[in-house]
């Protein structure tokens, strides 16, 4: 979660980084240019095509939303029928499940989640013998790189029914917990999951911003008598503040994107009532049972709020004096 | 990993020498201090110490342990996995029977093979792809520079959704074929911006100095960019393959039964419980996969990650900072 793009901040350096006049560029003709450019034009097509037909087409078949879709008759023989897919969804009891599961999930995602890796890097920054410290963070690095699917595996072995923990607990005569088939339990399920394979993966940009610190102000807070949690609280925390504050807001802009493969991988062991969100929503109606419409008019409106969101955090970075994920 | 290194310590030592640097003969202050624990920073009590290698054991635990519990199951025999209640610390008679089973042929085999075809397919194809339309952005006064790259740079921001991306897959007819799992996935945004910015901040003398020598972009790319970007390709590739190797969504959406990576036989065999069947006649007829090859299934997706990782390790961490910071 912590790998942000922020590497977008490219198109201002690019644009810095030209020392000579863009006025005398413009003397040289077009098609000059493009002749001039042609090898490095023949890199960039065909990557340019995979975004235009993946990525920027599918934008356009969003129109989707506001016709009555049917495959057999194609986009073309459609029917206009304006807002009315919207309506159907407003309607429809089994949207408010997954909106509420979808807000409840991203509150307790950021609550209990975000201030793991933070804690986890300070551990790992007090750490003096360097090869304990490189130890440590292999092995808590290592669960990022396991897909979805074997970690649900890997968690039914230990969390399942049938998985260690229910076992261990009749052993010791307590009544069995089956933390993967209990709907209440269901968000913090995803919680701990989540924690699991990505806290220590999150801990790379907070051990840089750590690696920052400038220790001169360390000796000089000890020269002054401050204790290891004064030094901690008056120089540590302000010290990656920052980078704690940008990656709440860049929380913020994927507030309605909670894990889709993971959601979907355990949905049925509790029911949609528990796990339904907006993406398997979208999953379960559009291709699940055809209703292509309205499924494509909650996917819609969530890329567009999510991007207003995107956006607006982005501002708020500004605003606060951060670069966000790419600069004023 | 030099990048999560602190910043040179001020210790006895004259500041500004490297920390792995031989320590230059000083005088002790207190006996057996840690040598690396900067003058002004005391030591910790003993409880402290205690607490602190407590705490790091407990999360060094519960990272590994439910792998190695997977891994236990996997090799015992399915008796000794009903006598204990499924709780097998490590068993009493390892056996490699499960591993047998799937291995010697059938569906497990055939889905490993394709995992591994669409893994080192998809991957070649991703990097090539990557790294030629980096170089291609990463030159200054190319045609069309801000559009090329504001059009992939958008894309980070905001993605079509499930729907219009599945309609687009379909009408191009790729349903039911391996392009289907390659294609749509083929250049992520975030890989393209961080080998961008590492060609970008190579020495532009470097640039100069081959066209001066009428080296063309092709060559300069191939002779001189490549083997200074060992380590940035490297990372990419890390991400790419382990993206092919764990998806299963697009695997769920557009491959038929039987051309199902390994992933999908994992979430059928461990999360759903079933076999691999053509319809439910057939299921009724095969027994339920066992414990134990649930999690030797599970064994074999994970061994490609473990045995990748500690070569790729040493490059990752520099390459997120890349990414993130150097812009």
């Amino acid at each position: 979660m912590a790998t942000v793009p922020v590497g977008a901040t490219t198109v201002g350096g690019a644009r810095r980084r030209r020392p000579d006049d863009p006025s005398r560029e413009r003397k040289v003709s077009l098609l000059a240019r493009i002749r001039r450019d042609k090898v490095l034009l023949a890199m960039i097509v065909p990557g340019f095509l995979y975004f235009a037909v993946f990525q920027w087409l599918p934008l356009a078949g969003n129109v989707i939303a506001f016709v009555d879709y049917q495959p057999y008759r194609g986009f073309i023989d459609s029917v206009w029928v304006g807002f009315e897919n919207f309506a159907t969804v407003f309607g429809d009891p089994t949207f408010y499940y997954a909106l509420r599961n979808t807000i409840v999930i991203t509150v307790l995602q950021l609550v209990l989640f975000f201030p793991v890796p933070i804690a986890l890097a300070l551990l790992l920054n007090s750490i003096m013998t360097p090869r304990i410290r490189s130890f440590v963070q292999s092995v808590v690095y290592l669960p990022h790189f396991i897909g979805w699917v074997l970690l649900v595996s890997i968690f039914t072995q230990i969390l399942g029914p049938l998985g260690v923990l229910p076992n261990l607990m009749e052993a010791v005569g307590l009544p069995p917990f089956s933390a993967m088939t209990e709907p209440w339990f269901f968000p913090f399920l995803m919680v701990i999951e989540t924690i699991w394979k990505d806290a220590g993966w999150g801990t790379i940009i907070f051990l840089a911003a750590l690696g920052n610190i400038n220790s001169d102000l360390y000796e000089a807070a000890a020269m002054d008598g401050a204790s290891k949690w004064r030094r901690t609280w008056h120089v540590t925390l302000p010290g990656i503040m920052p980078v704690i504050i940008l990656l709440l807001i860049l929380q913020i802009g994927t507030i309605l994107s909670v894990g889709f493969e993971q959601i979907i991988l355990q949905r049925d062991a509790v029911g949609p009532e528990a796990a339904e969100v907006l993406d398997t929503w979208v999953y379960y109606h559009g291709i699940q049972d055809g209703e292509w419409g309205p499924a494509t008019a909650v996917g819609l409106v969530k890329g567009i709020v999510g991007f207003a969101l995107v956006l607006g955090s982005n501002k708020l970075a500004h605003l606060l004096g951060q670069d966000g994920i790419y600069r004023k | 990993m030099t990048t999560t290194t602190r910043a040179p310590r001020t210790d006895v030592a004259p500041p500004g020498g490297n920390d792995p640097a031989p320590a230059p003969p000083r005088r002790r202050l207190a006996p057996r201090r840690n040598s690396r624990r900067p003058v002004w920073d005391e030591e910790p009590g003993l409880a402290a110490s205690a607490a602190k290698a407590l705490a790091l054991l407990v999360i060094c635990f519960l990272a590994i342990y439910p792998m190695f519990s997977v891994l236990a199951t996997s090799l015992s025999s399915q008796e000794e996995i009903v006598a204990k209640d499924g709780l097998v610390l490590w068993p009493d008679r390892p056996t490699l029977a499960a591993y047998q089973q799937i291995l010697s042929g059938g569906v497990v085999t055939d889905a490993l093979v394709r995992s591994i075809g669409i893994t080192v397919v998809g991957t070649l194809c991703s990097v090539f792809f990557t790294v030629l339309m980096a170089y291609g952005l990463s030159r200054p006064r190319v045609v069309g520079g801000r559009f090329w790259l504001l059009s992939v740079l958008f894309t980070m921001f905001f993605s079509a959704g499930i729907i219009p991306n599945f309609l687009v897959v379909s009408e191009l007819g790729l349903l039911g074929s391996y392009a289907a799992v390659v294609l749509p996935v083929l250049i992520s945004a975030f890989n393209l911006v961080v080998v961008r910015s590492f060609f970008m901040g190579l020495p532009a003398e470097l640039f100069e100095a081959a066209r001066i020598d009428g080296a063309g972009d092709l060559r300069i790319l191939a002779t001189m960019v490549l083997p200074l970007s060992k380590g940035v390709i490297a990372v990419v590739s890390l991400f790419y393959g382990v993206a092919y190797w764990n998806a299963f969504f697009n695997a769920m959406l557009y491959l038929d039964m039987e051309q199902w990576p390994l992933s999908m036989i994992l979430r059928q065999y461990v999360l759903l419980g079933q076999p691999v069947a053509e319809n439910a006649a057939m299921a009724s007829e095969m027994s339920a996969p066992t414990q134990a090859i649930q999690m030797a299934v599970v064994i074999v997706s994970l061994v490609p990650i473990v045995v990748a990782y500690p070569f790729l390790q040493r490059y990752f961490t520099k390459g997120v900072i890349t990414g993130a910071v150097k812009g």
